[in-house]
């Protein structure tokens, strides 16, 4: 799932000092899962908001709901109405809920009220660790299921560096070396041969890097008609 | 005989080879630079020039190279994965080439968060292993990494880094293997401070030949102070140093010359080990030192080859 954290309140109040109608609009799916920015969430934020606004006597109010995805249009339909009344929206969603909703509702003024930091999953309760960077060629065929790209700090394909010791990282030592890891798994399975291969370069032109994706496929396309 | 230079005619020759190491500086003013390498260049058989080490801006090792060649002396330039594609890369190495550079070692190099722009973007299209390979590839098989050829050919000996001292251990000598498979014809580690394990690194990378395959250099650095030494083992990363070597030093009265002292036995006891074709000596801000390591360490002078 989409990892995302709340930014720190100071900005959003600075976001939405200028305006007087402000609604904090969670998102239940992804960053309500992560608690970042689900109703809960949503709530404590413009309860905050509010006190600080209070505070610097700034006029206006700050309401808040919450939709089931920002990153979808049928949802953001369902509430269209009622976000027209604001002044601005501080989104609790991702960095694409975001641009969902100022696609669709091209009118709305919306704000980030989260930072979107990666897709993975919860390690333990509080503990959300980054697991793709969605490169769009995957690789966990290779490597055990172990993402090099996203886990190793250099995204090396011929590891461990020489800056593994003791299982981690050189970054530091909350951080675990992946290549470590994928020796070990590869150990267990009795297929550390497979790590004499030199893998070649990353053909890159599928990620970010061949510049922005977008996904065709034309078979559950609707057809419009001429 | 691959490039000519004279680090591979020295290691050719069966001599122990010695290279020194020199840091480019925070500036373009690169005299101090030009004083080292003059200070050493009866004592060392090429010189290495880093590549924003430790992920500080510096100049440019190619630029540095240049000067020693003009100079009269063999740079051995690094080139890292972390700041440049392989476009910016191969280009470099062109580049390096036309301005009559002859060695070049491939590393990945340190994390850009250690450095003083920690908020840059680190590179890393390739990997180490796969600079080395490509740039065999340019060389022996006249293409590029994407499959274009070169309009003429070129040439460079190869080198590459291994560190004995990272985990997992049973997995270095693969690593090295895998190097010199890809194109590593002189390999230059990490320094050496526990030469327990360095040696029990040589003893497998004996059983598999692989000392015959490729110029396996030992890295050193004479250590200048307690403090020095307890920085490198708490904070360079990939760098391990024993206990009972602090204590030494702890020990001692004049650190420098414990230090100094550590530095030569280790040279000396490294030229007993069967397989180990030299020393890298990284007297990192004590270049000064040089001849002195080397004439101690019985390897003066330097041969004529």
């Amino acid at each position: 799932m989409i990892i995302a954290e709340r930014k720190p309140l100071e900005e959003i109040a600075a976001m939405a000092a200028p305006y007087k109608k402000i609604c904090v609009l969670g998102c239940n799916t992804c960053v309500g899962i992560c608690m970042a920015g689900g109703e809960k969430e949503a709530a404590e934020t413009a309860s905050l908001l509010r006190i600080h606004r209070n505070k610097e006597n700034q006029e206006g109010e700050v309401d808040v709901f919450s939709i089931e995805r920002q990153c979808e249009f049928e949802f953001i339909d369902e509430v269209l109405e009622r976000l027209q009344g604001y002044d601005l929206i501080v989104s609790l969603a991702c960095g694409v809920g975001v641009q969902t909703m100022i696609e669709h509702v091209p009118n709305l003024r919306v704000v980030p009220g989260l930072n979107t930091t990666s897709m993975g999953y919860p390690t333990e309760q509080g503990v959300w660790a980054e697991r793709c960077l969605g490169c769009g060629d995957c690789v966990l065929h290779m490597t055990m299921g172990i993402c090099p790209i996203t886990r190793c700090a250099k995204s090396i394909l011929n590891g461990p560096c020489g800056g593994s010791a003791e299982g981690k990282c050189e970054l530091g030592d909350d951080i675990d070396c992946a290549w470590q890891l994928i020796h070990d798994r590869l150990s267990s399975f009795s297929r550390l041969s497979d790590l004499t291969e030199i893998q070649p370069p990353k053909d890159w032109s599928t990620s970010h890097h061949g510049g922005p994706r977008t996904t065709v496929r034309e078979d559950v396309r609707i057809d419009r008609g001429e | 005989m691959i490039a000519g230079s004279n680090l591979e005619k020295v290691i050719n020759s069966g001599n122990f080879v010695v290279t020194g190491e020199l840091g480019p500086p925070k500036s373009s003013e690169i005299t101090q630079l030009k004083h080292h390498a003059e200070e050493m260049k009866n004592h060392v058989d090429a010189y290495n020039i880093t590549d924003n080490q430790t992920a500080i801006v510096r100049t440019s090792s190619i630029a540095c190279g240049s000067t020693l060649i003009q100079m009269g002396l063999e740079p051995i330039i690094q080139i890292t994965v972390r700041d440049r594609n392989r476009i910016c890369i191969q280009s470099d190495v062109l580049g390096a080439h036309a301005l009559g550079m002859k060695n070049i070692l491939c590393l990945a190099g340190d994390h850009q968060s250690f450095g003083n722009e920690p908020g840059s973007k680190g590179v890393y299209d390739i990997d180490s292993m796969q600079l080395l390979k490509g740039l065999k590839d340019m060389r022996d098989e006249n293409r590029f990494m994407g499959g274009d050829e070169l309009e003429a050919p070129i040439s460079y000996y190869l080198g590459a880094v291994e560190n004995p001292f990272a985990d997992p251990f049973e997995y270095r000598v693969d690593r090295l293997e895998k190097k010199i498979n890809a194109g590593a014809s002189f390999i230059q580690t990490q320094c050496i401070f526990d030469l327990d394990r360095f040696e029990k690194w040589m003893e497998l990378v004996r059983e598999r030949g692989l000392h015959k395959k490729a110029a396996i250099m030992g890295g050193v650095t004479p250590i200048k102070s307690l403090g020095a030494a307890r920085y490198m083992k708490n904070n360079v990363s990939g760098i391990t140093i024993p206990d009972e070597l602090i204590d030494r030093l702890k020990g001692a009265e004049k650190k420098k010359v414990e230090g100094l002292n550590i530095c030569i036995e280790t040279i000396q006891r490294l030229q007993e080990i069967e397989g180990v074709a030299g020393v890298h000596i990284m007297a990192i801000a004590w270049e000064e030192i040089v001849p002195e390591i080397v004439e101690r360490s019985g390897l003066y002078p330097r041969p004529k080859v």
